[in-house]
């Protein structure tokens, strides 16, 4: 397919190239540009006749194994292939039930091959039952119970049926490509909505954790804190304390625009935080990301930030879009996800030079600029998701939702 | 907010020229019925020399017909009383319940003859000096006595403070009635002098009052120095509880003899002072209205509130930084008696211009500015040096104040200074005086500071072992001494510098130790939780450290421990104990100092316009710069001082052990 559309490969390469130089930063944007390039990619695939779903699992796979090498940091566009590659399952699921629903056939094949398995003629209506909420993409305990099933069925309705209607009716099968296709890219718009209306689905929540009076502290800046403290203005007068967030400084960006909200802002140093901490309600922040253990990838200076909270019995509240739940669990997240800035960010050029060169037996300089903390999860006390409020402990459930284990790994 | 003490001090000699009392008067009739006649009645002392004695009657509408018709018991004809009345309220509730109760009024006047302190010959009419310019008489003699007590106040600013407090509360003052023997002569003249004095303009009244004050003071003070102590805890006492009514008739019963009863309870208050003393005045709070507009009276330069005040610190200062500049540059050229020595107008200027910076150096210049001060100063004719130094010491540190607000250890230093020159000895030349007290000086930047670097560095070098890695936060010279030394002695180890906005001090720090040779790391406080993960031994130093285990430090510090905790590596703070200080604070709220706001527009190395330029436009939106927080006692593992390496919990002991030491 490489050679057959230029304009695909010049779209991932293209990708490519932001990812690695840092143009496309930030959970957000780069979980969009994510979702649209593998939905262009799904579009233009050619699934071979055999093994449709699996053809455009492997497509998604290793378009989105270059996407995460190119920015391993920004673990968005993992979270995002991943969700790609679960909807894919999902659909084919959906799909081979619905067809077993129709043609006798396809269910004798599947009889047939696993003839041990002998609780599956009942299960399949649950799982088809599951398989259509999935789609409908509202989730409940129930489902989560039975999503665990899904995977293997998938995998055995994708060979059986692979195998049988190779066999048998080829004029069917395309129809049936098709329809997958089309419900996968149904799917990825859905997933893209999600993603886009996150914000609003998460302040939509603000008046529910946000009183009159309250005061509130938060360190950089945040497009879903924005519109989260935007929504709760609507209602409720506050108080917010922003901690510049050195040394990207973007707490001042935060600070022009809350102030710009009528809200009573205070900028604050980084260091100030725990001073200030002693009369602050809640800390409120967004994150980069969220580990299946329920820590947290945030921008540097959050874990501090958390420990003060903690000290002061303050609820750490992390509001998190579910594209920025990421599968894994964290292995040293200190080292391992992270990245260093340029040094320039807090020594200038010239400076460090002439420290440099001030020094007679020229000692090593290092200079250190992480851009991520990790919050362990035992001091979050909430997160608040487009799919509502859950505790750290919860996540790993949340992960068994919308992720397939087979995914975890992309390679 | 000195300035108007001083001045009073200007017109000291003046006072005590104005001979009213003669010397030595005991008055042994506690009689009070005509004192309390005396209240509203004014008459003028024939055998005074002042121009007129200060006749105010009560501000309340008027109880002098009610005082007329009291039943006077008659006393020796030759006998009168000086009696010291500290009144609850003097003028408005004491006076009329005095007023109203006729029986209890004399006995409460006799309850309040703290000090006898006129008796003689000469029949002194009755005469009432107002309360608040007798008040003034007792804090200019509390002054000269007590400086000890004075020098409690970390602050000079402090101390005003206290001093404004006191009229605030209704029976601070102290109205000395010298009831004339002649019951018939306030009938007939108070109630004109009465209505004239109501008409007359308060200020002339007050200075009138003020000299006779301060004359009484003076007499009191070197005559009967302890009994006048003791008057003033009875005074204090007075002034604690607040039900007039009971104590008159407590006082009636102590009628007799009331004048050894006082000594003695004196005697017993005078330890109670004692005990009193060393706990901290309260400080000045900025959202205090009518102790704001008092002290604004009193500072030496206007300065400019700004508009931007976050509200959680109305209770601080916020002034618009650097605006002082050109008024104090406008007042320097002023030849007014108050305005301060050119080396301490230098550091000043180098406060406010950031340029002397960190809790020693600031110290050090102060005093240094200080000792200069006193060599060229000279007594003025007809006064004496303790008195007119201190004072003239006080305008200075307002002027320090007025620069920016005094740190702990200045106010320690300050403290220490102003003890000294209240234990001159009178009988001192002016030239053994001054050099007695620059050698005192000199020594205690010796022994406090330069010595107690040296122990320090000796102490904590014994902690830094090869292989190290040590974090330290912002620019403290102790510090920065101990990695020095350490490294000297030629120990391998790392350096972890870890550095704020907006001061940027930790920059200083890194130049220098990469300057000599020592390996850096160099980091932001937002990256701290990444750094001290290799990170083994925590150093910091200390603004001050309260008696409670808190540690005042630069902001961030706080932040840097916490961490540090939470990594359990072990936090080492390094200071001085003349730093320490008796106050206790939870948070870093309550006490505090704000810097430039306008410090956190500018993003060093940030070209082009911050994204806050013109923040000031917005109301909403302020920007808080805050200089140091409090570091609870539990995130410090020692403190190293040169008395040794102790843990938070001493420091109280500490203060309690080595503070008796008359050093400080």
């Amino acid at each position: 397919m490489a050679r057959a559309m230029p304009e695909l490969q010049l779209a991932i390469s293209d990708f490519l190239l932001k990812l690695q130089r840092r143009q496309i930063e930030g959970s957000f944007d780069s979980a969009k540009h994510t979702v649209l390039l593998l939905r262009q990619v799904i579009v233009q695939h050619r699934a071979s006749h055999s093994g449709q779903a699996s053809s455009f699992i492997d497509a998604v796979k290793t378009v989105g194994a270059r996407l995460v090498a190119a920015s391993p940091i920004e673990l968005a566009v993992g979270n995002v292939v991943r969700r790609v590659l679960h909807i894919i399952r999902e659909e084919e699921v959906s799909i081979a039930n619905n067809t077993e629903d129709e043609g006798e056939t396809t269910f004798d094949s599947d009889d047939n091959n696993n003839s041990d398995d002998d609780g599956l003629p009942v299960l399949s209506a649950a799982v088809l039952a599951a398989a259509n909420r999935n789609v409908l993409r509202a989730p409940s305990l129930h489902n989560l119970l039975e999503s665990a099933v899904i995977p293997a069925v998938a995998i055995v309705s994708s060979s059986s049926a692979g195998d049988s209607e190779e066999r048998s009716r080829s004029s069917e099968k395309n129809s049936k490509g098709w329809k997958l296709k089309h419900s996968i890219i149904e799917g990825i718009n859905e997933l893209l909505e999600d993603i886009n209306n996150n914000h609003a689905q998460i302040a939509e929540q603000a008046l529910e954790h946000i009183h009159q009076n309250e005061v509130i502290l938060t360190l950089g800046h945040s497009r879903t804190l924005l519109q989260f403290l935007r929504e709760a203005k609507k209602k409720r007068s506050f108080e917010v304390f922003v901690a510049e967030g050195a040394p990207r400084y973007l707490g001042h960006t935060l600070a022009k625009e809350l102030a710009a909200l009528n809200l009573q802002t205070t900028l604050i140093t980084d260091s100030a935080v725990f001073a200030m901490m002693s009369r602050v309600d809640m800390v409120i922040i967004g994150a980069h990301a969220v580990m299946a253990n329920g820590g947290v990838i945030a921008p540097t200076g959050l874990h501090m930030v958390a420990l003060a909270a903690r000290r002061h019995a303050v609820p750490f509240v992390v509001l998190a879009g579910m594209y920025k739940l990421c599968p894994l669990y964290p292995h040293n997240p200190y080292v391992l996800v992270n990245e260093m800035k340029s040094l320039s960010q807090i020594l200038e050029h010239e400076e460090s030079m002439e420290y440099i060169d001030a020094a007679l037996n020229v000692p090593d300089l290092l200079a250190m600029n992480p851009s991520f903390d990790y919050i362990p999860p035992e001091l979050v006390s909430l997160f608040i998701t487009d799919m509502g409020g859950h505790n750290p402990s919860y996540i790993y459930r949340l992960v068994a939702e919308y992720y397939s284990p087979e995914d975890h790994s992309l390679e | 907010m000195d300035s108007r003490r001083g001045s009073r001090f200007v017109i000291d000699p003046k006072i005590r020229q104005v001979g009213f009392v003669p010397a030595g008067c005991e008055s042994e009739n506690p009689n009070a019925s005509s004192a309390v006649a005396a209240i509203a009645n004014v008459d003028v002392n024939p055998t005074s020399d002042s121009p007129s004695p200060v006749m105010i009657p009560p501000r309340l509408a008027d109880p002098l017909p009610r005082a007329a018709p009291l039943p006077v018991p008659s006393p020796p004809p030759r006998k009168h009383t000086s009696v010291e009345i500290p009144l609850q309220g003097s003028y408005n509730p004491t006076d009329s319940v005095l007023g109203t109760s006729p029986p209890f009024s004399p006995a409460s006047n006799g309850r309040y003859a703290g000090v006898p302190s006129s008796e003689g010959p000469d029949l002194s009419p009755s005469f009432v000096s107002r309360a608040s310019s007798a008040m003034e008489g007792m804090s200019l003699r509390e002054d000269h006595l007590g400086s000890p007590s004075a020098s409690r106040f970390a602050t000079v600013g402090e101390y005003a403070m206290f001093k404004q407090q006191q009229p605030q509360q209704p029976a601070t003052a102290v109205t000395k009635v010298y009831a004339s023997s002649l019951p018939q002569e306030p009938v007939q003249s108070f109630a004109p002098v009465g209505k004239e004095d109501s008409s007359k303009p308060l200020k002339e009244r007050t200075t009138k009052a003020e000299r006779r004050a301060k004359q009484e003071a003076d007499r009191e003070a070197k005559r009967i120095a302890k009994e006048s102590a003791g008057a003033k805890v009875v005074e204090g006492e007075a002034r604690a509880s607040s039900n007039v009514v009971g104590k008159a008739s407590r006082a009636q019963s102590q009628k007799k003899d009331s004048a050894s009863e006082k000594r003695l309870s004196a005697v017993e208050k005078a330890s109670e002072k004692e005990k009193k003393k060393e706990i901290p005045a309260p400080r000045m709070q900025f959202d205090d209205q009518s102790r704001v507009a008092k002290a604004k009276k009193r500072a030496l330069i206007e300065q400019t509130e700004t508009k931007h005040r976050v509200e959680l610190f109305r209770h601080l200062p916020q002034f618009v930084y650097g605006a002082q500049l050109p008024s104090l540059e406008a007042k320097f050229f002023h030849d007014d008696a108050m305005h301060p020595h050119p080396a301490v107008y230098q550091v000043g200027l180098q406060y406010l211009t950031g340029d002397i910076t960190g809790g020693n150096a600031r110290c050090i210049a102060m005093l240094s500015a200080f000792k200069e001060l006193i060599k060229d100063y000279c007594t003025p004719r007809e006064r004496t040096l303790i008195r007119d130094l201190t004072a003239r010491v006080n305008n200075n540190v307002s002027f320090l104040t007025t620069c920016r607000p005094l740190c702990i250890s200045m106010g320690n230093a300050i403290r220490f200074l102003k003890t000294r020159i209240a234990k001159l000895q009178l009988t001192l030349s002016e030239s053994d005086a001054k050099s007695l007290i620059i050698a005192e000086i000199d020594r205690f930047m010796q022994e406090k500071i330069n010595y107690a670097d040296n122990e320090i560095t000796k102490l904590a070098v014994t902690k830094i072992k090869d292989g190290d890695v040590i974090l330290t936060y912002g620019s403290s010279c102790v510090v920065e001494t101990i990695i020095l030394h350490a490294f000297s002695l030629g120990k391998k180890f790392r350096v972890v510098i870890v550095d704020s906005r907006p001061k940027l001090e930790g920059k200083g720090l890194l130049r220098r130790l990469l300057g000599r040779g020592i390996s850096c790391t160099y980091s932001h406080i937002n990256a701290v939780t990444y750094i001290i993960q290799e990170v083994n031994k925590v150093f910091l130093g200390a603004s001050s450290i309260l008696s409670n285990g808190t540690v005042y430090s630069r902001v961030g510090s706080a932040s840097v421990a916490m961490v540090a905790n939470a990594f359990h590596v072990p936090v080492m703070i390094c200071c001085e104990t003349y730093k320490f200080h008796e106050r206790v604070q939870l948070d870093s709220i309550c006490f505090n100092e704000l810097g430039d706001p306008d410090a956190l527009v500018k993003i060093p190395g940030r070209k082009g316009l911050s994204e806050l330029e013109g923040w000031s436009q917005s109301s909403h939106l302020k920007l808080l710069n805050l200089m140091y927080d409090v570091m609870p006692a539990d995130y410090v593992s020692m403190i190293i001082t040169e008395l040794g390496m102790v843990p938070p919990t001493s420091v109280p002991v500490i203060l309690r052990e080595y503070r008796k030491d008359p050093i400080l």
